[in-house]
């Protein structure tokens, strides 16, 4: 239903009209007063309020005269909801005593530490006293003292001294992250911000209450005294820790990055941010940073020239290339996630034409196949979150994309959304569903089916039990099919649960859906940054850039005005590709950002870097597998480029260039430009012009997409592609910050604090993809599976096997933050206590697990949010000495692994 | 002269004026003296009624709330939103200094509370009450619980009540130790086992949005006391008693520099405050003959008087007229000897102690005004110390009126200034001597 929208975003039959000073503004029914003036450029000050929490009224700094039944009155603004035909006065000698009366209040007990203080500087208070506040002080009494600062976790350290008792942290903490491990303490002028003893602020989002604390209570370990306010300056970007893709700044101070703060985007991040997007800028600087080329010198990477390493580099793949018939079966490319969507394209240029290999793939054996990504109907967050009902089909969202936990979270919570989530272990989205099922790892795709099944499931014969399915009680089953049928159209968020069962597992599960309910709209959530962006560049075999097949692209692309050659037919994944390097068939790996040596779910991945293949690793960080790479090209990283990103949604938003790559190394399209002369061809790209400009001509998906538009300041909360026509006027404003709901985040002046909303412009683009009205002939689309893996019956003495994502891991980006790196936990076998005392094993003790990937030593663990006869152990985590993490256990050419747990003798 | 001590305890009166039937104090807590004596005999009568008929005798009375605010008990009855779950909850937090009425009310006429309560109940059709009673009132708890056990297994609370089909039961809940939580909507955020917080009006009227979101009745020991005997003698009854607004009889809390402090039960509007002070039968004068120096009509939060008003009556819209208000029923006298300064300031530290600390002014007001009044009373005042005290209850409460506008979310931040604004008003010259001696003049 079409509704018409005012001048203020706002449907008609929804608005009252108030009186503010005089002048009568619109405002939508139920909003409160404040973001009525905020949006009519009234500016009224403010503390305790955040415009995306509940008010709170507390701190009384936003108080106006409003008129009532008994005249006007001061009433707090935050609080009180517009009414037709009320009068609100922000202006008057009255309002002005309360809040100067306000702010004495406040400085009252608030410590003189602004000079040493890291918000002096971008500090509400210190502004807002500039503005509202008395001149002069007339306290002259004793303040009161605390010890300070003390520890709430190792990210964050609180000054209670200068708490001015917003409760703005404490409400995060509650309800929005749903870890309620702050709050008051005592009262009165005696309350502090407190933890429970022996308790850490251990959450995932405990960044934000350092973000939205309006004094300098709240201070994060990494920032603390790194930096003067007016010392910084700041780009808008988007993070790509994950695929989430939330709006951040990026700040620096003497081309350093100092730190992030999140921006808030409606249709994304919300201003939130987890705590390893906002912290792991630490990897910028990082030991571990690659800043001039190496080459392998007599057993030792040794440091050289660019143009040597380009030479050896070009010789290595040349060679290659000359032995064998087909250049898919000689030279294979891993990775890609990591770059922009512009190096991305000059990347497949290089691959796919030059060296003319198909076998190139951005997935490490962790998401979702290219079809699936690319072909299955899109939902976005916001088409998610307001969907009546969610089927969620993913690892623990909290570990793999927080930000979207949180919106589904929110979502679930507002009562909007029931969220129907399949697991094979407990995950933090669990208390928010109004179902969980927990199948038997591997097993989805029946479940699946027996959810959508025309009838319930039945006994095997008349009068017997009706037997489980997928290890999920046959009522339960029932009970959630009856919810389920009641909603005609479904969205789904569909992601890989676990490391440990194979693609097809999952592929099988997501088929069995689009069988059943062939309406369902996907947001496929993967691990990797720009996966997205990769897969839209053609980094995957069997695709070429603009989601279309090899068939569907290539008269464009094999064309002379187009690339003039693209692979004759499909080449190898990645799994392929590293198998292929192990047997020694392969003759060139190139390594684009990839760590396949631990970063692969197979026990035998790091085989293939001592297969004989020459290794070129392009990278930042000199990982597991740079190490062993025969020429090694130092690439710069996230905030030393720019361009765009494409997030799970596939939405496009840009990526801040805010430092310049340190030492000698390069951004990836120029590696890929500079790779491509020295093998004696020409890519074309001299900048990233050239590349978008080779983009918008050659790809239909980028047709209108020109840096014009994404530069564009209201295209900032990104533009999901494709984009029907070239939009118009995009003049307007930029998106105003809130330095009073993130402090420090810009240099608006205050009085220009307007309430975030949607971009109007590109509303109505949200379904792309095979469905949506401009997919083209070519296009890539889901193939569904004929049939489901065959699986293993489950034995009565084996485990079988979850390998889940950790948001903390031993990931370059990590293990290269300080302060992130000592949160990353200990890999263990986690197991129901059933099957520990089984064995007569208990916490910590060292067992075998006999696996497909051999017999290794293990370190246990109770644990009984686990089922019984599921073993859990997360990917990619540090281990105990002698120990195996969790890639050793994995065979990931089967669809499932089961292992069995002995003890030692 | 109404209100005579009939127990031989001195000072302390219960009485229902000129209501010989009840039960002698000493054992007036038991089942059983109270069955003697005529108890429940309201209830009973309220369930032959239909709840409408109830409410309307209750308003015919025109019982005002004894907790603080004065409001119409039944007018805040019929303003209960309908609702299918409403709830019943007693105020008997009692924490105001020199209020101490509920607390007898409780200790010594636990089954009269129980009885009101259960009347309230059924007139408001809640299936479910709670006393929420002060936790240092330890004996107060002990027989309010023994008084509910007992009542329950008299029949008189829990399903089908004497058999009428009408069914409620009563909680009894200790208050962990916050004068805060006697402010009702923080009464109720405590009893849902929150921190003690006031939640902001509007939206929060308990009768829309009360305890757990239902609607709710909150009402004060004193006065569902009051409803067995306006039930079994009627509204009427108990409007022929008093003047205008102000009926029935009302327990005065007594203290301060009387000769006999204590709980004086007395017809409302009839009596002056300077009856109640020096009647012989009720506070028996000054102490020492001395003179009235200043007087609190109506509780710690209550504006003061000077010896001038002594001739008002005890009736709470002559009171609210004069700028005060007879508040919780506690009368503070301040006899001639009183340091007007460390008077207020112990007051102000009071509130500064208590302010639960959720909004600015109050927080930090209270503990601004409580440093430096302190600091003038031990001499150390500067006299633009009394400007400075002024503007900060200006800061507070916007004009420094009674009743007051107010920068905060309840009213204990405007409480702070009925003491100490008040005083510097009346005894201006008495906080410059402070100054200019630097030190407290007083003997
Ligand atoms: C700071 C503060 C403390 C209060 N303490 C009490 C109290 O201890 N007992 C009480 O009955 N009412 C107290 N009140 C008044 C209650 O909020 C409420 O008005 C009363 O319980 C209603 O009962 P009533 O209508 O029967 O008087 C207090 C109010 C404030 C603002
Ligand atoms: S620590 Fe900061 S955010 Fe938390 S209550 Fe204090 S001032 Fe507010
Ligand atoms: S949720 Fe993902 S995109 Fe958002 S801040 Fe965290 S890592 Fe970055
Ligand atoms: S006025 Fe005082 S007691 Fe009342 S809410 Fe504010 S801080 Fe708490
Ligand atoms: S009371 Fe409105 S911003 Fe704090």
């Amino acid at each position: 239903m079409p509704v018409s929208v005012n001048e203020s975003g706002i449907p008609s039959e929804d608005t009252v009209t108030i009186t503010v000073n005089g002048k009568q503004i619109a405002a939508a029914k139920g909003e409160m007063i404040i973001s009525a003036t905020d949006r009519a450029g009234v500016n009224v000050p403010r503390f305790c309020y955040h415009p995306r929490m509940k008010p709170v009224g507390m701190c009384r700094m936003c108080l106006v005269e409003v008129s009532g039944p008994r005249g006007m009155s001061l009433q707090p603004a935050c609080y009180l909801p517009v009414a037709d035909g009320m009068e609100v006065v922000t202006d008057s000698e009255k309002v002005r005593k309360a809040q100067d009366g306000v702010l004495e209040f406040l400085l009252v007990n608030h410590p003189l530490d602004c000079p040493v203080c890291d918000k002096g500087g971008e500090c509400p208070l210190q502004d807002q006293t500039l503005a509202y506040g008395p001149g002069e002080s007339r306290f002259v009494e004793e303040k009161r003292h605390w010890a300070k600062p003390i520890e709430l976790s190792d990210l964050v350290l609180l000054d209670r001294e200068r708490c001015i008792q917003c409760a703005r942290c404490t409400r995060f903490a509650s309800e929005i992250a749903g870890d309620p491990l702050i709050d008051f303490f005592s009262r009165g002028d005696s309350t502090e911000v407190a933890i429970a003893p022996g308790e850490k602020f251990t959450s995932y989002f405990s960044g934000n209450t350092v973000q939205i604390c309006p004094v300098g209570a709240l201070t994060a370990t990494p920032y603390r005294f790194a930096a003067r306010p007016w010392d910084l300056e700041q780009v808008e970007s988007t993070c790509t820790s994950c695929a989430t893709g939330c709006r951040v700044v990026v700040q620096s101070s003497s081309n350093q990055v100092i730190r992030y703060l999140g921006v808030d985007s409606d249709p994304v991040n919300q201003s939130w941010l987890c705590d390893k997007g906002r912290f792991d800028f630490e990897a910028h600087r990082a030991g571990s940073r690659v800043t001039v080329p190496m080459v392998r010198e007599g057993g030792e990477l040794v440091e050289c020239t660019w143009a040597e390493a380009l030479r050896k580099a070009a010789e290595g793949i040349g060679r290659a290339m000359e032995v064998a018939s087909d250049p898919s079966s000689a030279v294979g490319v891993i990775g890609g996630a990591r770059l922009a969507n512009e190096d991305a394209y000059a990347w497949a240029k290089l691959v796919k034409s030059v060296i003319g290999t198909d076998s190139v793939d951005a997935d490490l054996g962790d998401g979702l196949p290219a079809d699936a990504v690319l072909g299955l109907p899109k939902a976005t967050i916001d088409e998610v979150c307001s969907a009546p009902l969610v089927l969620v089909m993913t690892p623990d969202l909290r570990e793999l994309a927080p930000i979207l936990f949180l919106r589904l979270k929110a979502a679930a919570q507002s009562g909007r959304t029931k969220v129907i989530e399949l697991t094979s272990v407990g995950t933090a989205l669990g208390r928010y569903a109004t179902e969980t099922l927990v199948y038997r790892p591997g097993e989805a795709a029946s479940l699946v089916a027996a959810l959508f099944a025309d009838s319930d499931p039945k006994p095997l014969a008349a009068g017997m039990e009706i037997p489980p399915i997928a290890g999920v009680a046959a009522s339960d089953v029932a009970r959630t099919r009856a919810l389920l049928a009641g909603f005609s159209s479904a969205v789904a968020v569909v992601g890989r649960p676990s490391l440990a069962e194979s693609t097809e597992a999952t592929v099988a599960a997501v088929a069995a859906l689009s069988a059943a309910r062939p309406e369902t709209r996907y947001l496929t959530v993967h691990r990797r940054g720009n996966l997205h962006g990769a897969l839209d560049a053609g980094l995957a075999p069997g695709i070429l850039p603009g989601r279309v097949t090899l068939e569907g692209g290539r008269s464009t692309f094999a064309a002379e005005s187009g690339w003039g050659r693209v692979p004759a037919s499909t080449g190898m994944s990645t799994h392929e590709i590293l198998r292929s390097a192990a047997q020694g068939s392969l003759g060139a790996l190139i390594l684009l950002g990839a760590d396949p040596v631990v970063d692969f779910p197979d026990h035998e991945s790091e085989k293939a870097l001592s297969g004989g293949a020459f290794v070129v690793a392009v990278t930042a960080h000199l990982c597991e597998s740079a190490r062993r790479a025969d020429v090694v090209l130092p690439a710069a990283m996230y905030a030393e480029r720019g361009g765009t990103t494409t997030n799970f949604e596939g939405r496009v938003t840009t990526l801040g260039k805010k430092v310049t790559p340190p030492g000698q190394a390069w951004e990836d399209w120029a590696i890929a430009a500079e790779l491509a002369t020295a093998l004696g061809s020409d890519l074309g790209f001299t900048s990233f012009d050239d590349i978008a400009a080779e983009r918008t001509r050659l790809v239909p998906l980028f047709r209108h997409f020109t840096p014009h538009i994404w530069n564009a300041p209201s295209t900032r909360d990104g533009v999901l592609l494709p984009l029907a026509t070239a939009p118009v006027g995009l003049t307007g404003a930029p998106r105003a910050l809130d330095p009073v709901a993130t402090p420090g985040i810009g240099s608006l002046p205050h009085h220009a604090v307007r309430p975030p909303s949607p971009s109007p412009l590109f509303a109505g683009t949200g379904t792309t993809g095979p469905s949506g009205a401009v997919a083209s002939p070519g296009a890539v689309r889901f193939s569904r599976p004929a049939s489901p893996p065959d699986l293993p019956a489950p034995d009565a003495y084996s485990l079988r096997l979850v390998a889940p994502y950790r948001l903390y891991d031993c990931g370059t980006h990590v293990v290269g933050s300080a302060h992130l790196a000592a949160l990353a936990p200990v890999g263990t076998v986690r197991v129901n206590h059933y099957d520990l005392d089984r064995l007569g094993a208990s916490t910590g003790d060292t067992l075998r697990a006999v696996s497909p990937g051999g017999s290794h030593q293990v370190v246990v663990e109770v644990d009984d949010e686990v089922q019984r006869g599921t073993a859990v152990m997360g990917f990619n985590l540090a281990v105990a000495e002698g120990s195996v993490s969790a890639r050793s256990l994995i065979d990931l050419s089967a669809p499932v692994t089961d292992i069995r747990l002995e003890a030692h003798r | 002269m109404s209100g005579t001590p009939r127990t031989g305890a001195p000072f302390i009166v219960t009485s229902r004026t000129g209501d010989a039937t009840r039960p002698p104090m000493e054992e007036g807590h038991t089942l059983n003296a109270y069955l003697a004596s005529g108890g429940y005999q309201g209830l009973r009568k309220a369930l032959t009624m239909n709840p409408e008929e109830v409410v309307a005798e209750v308003l015919a009375s025109n019982l005002l709330g004894r907790g603080g605010a004065g409001f119409e008990a039944g007018r805040k009855w019929s303003m209960v939103r309908p609702n299918p779950v409403r709830y019943l909850v007693i105020n008997g937090d009692e924490s105001e200094p020199a209020t101490f009425k509920d607390r007898m009310l409780m200790e010594r006429d636990p089954h009269q509370l129980v009885e009101g309560t259960l009347i309230a109940a059924y007139a408001i059709g809640a299936a479910q009450a709670f006393i929420f009673i002060r936790g240092e009132f330890a004996l107060g708890m002990e027989r309010v619980i023994a008084a509910v056990n007992d009542a329950y297994r008299h029949g008189a609370i829990g399903a089908n009540i004497f058999g009428s089909g009408f069914s409620v039961d009563l909680v009894v809940h200790p208050g962990a130790g916050a004068y805060i939580c006697g402010e009702e909507t923080a009464l109720l955020e405590s009893l849902e086992g929150k921190r003690g917080y006031p939640r902001i009006k509007p939206p929060f009227f308990p009768a829309a949005i009360g305890l757990y979101g239902e609607p709710t009745v909150v009402n004060n020991v004193e006065t569902v006391s009051n409803l067995p005997w306006i039930v079994s003698n009627g509204g009427a009854a108990f409007a022929a008693l008093g003047q205008g607004r102000s009926t029935g009889t009302r327990i005065f809390a007594l203290s301060g520099h009387v000769v006999r402090p204590g709980n004086y039960e007395v017809e409302m509007s009839k009596l002056t405050f300077r009856d109640l002070i020096f009647d012989p039968e009720l506070g028996g004068g000054v102490r020492g003959g001395k003179s009235v120096k200043a007087f609190i009509p109506g509780g710690a939060s209550a504006p003061w008087f000077g010896p001038d008003q002594l001739d008002l009556p005890l009736d709470q819209d002559a009171v609210g007229k004069a700028g005060s208000m007879l508040g919780s029923g506690s009368v503070i006298v301040m006899d001639s000897d009183t340091c007007a300064v460390r008077a207020a300031w112990r007051i102000a530290r009071f509130f500064h102690r208590e302010s639960c600390g959720q909004c600015t002014p109050c927080r930090e007001g209270s503990g601004w005004i409580d440093k430096v009044m302190r600091r003038i009373e031990d001499g150390q005042g500067r006299e633009e110390d009394l400007d400075l005290l002024m503007d900060a209850c200006d800061n507070i409460a916007p004009g420094v009126s009674w009743p007051p506008a107010q920068t905060t979310i309840c009213v204990l931040g405007p409480s702070i200034p009925s003491s100490v604004a008040w005083s510097i008003r009346m005894f201006r010259d008495e906080y410059l001597l402070h100054i200019k001696e630097g030190a407290c003049p007083c003997p």
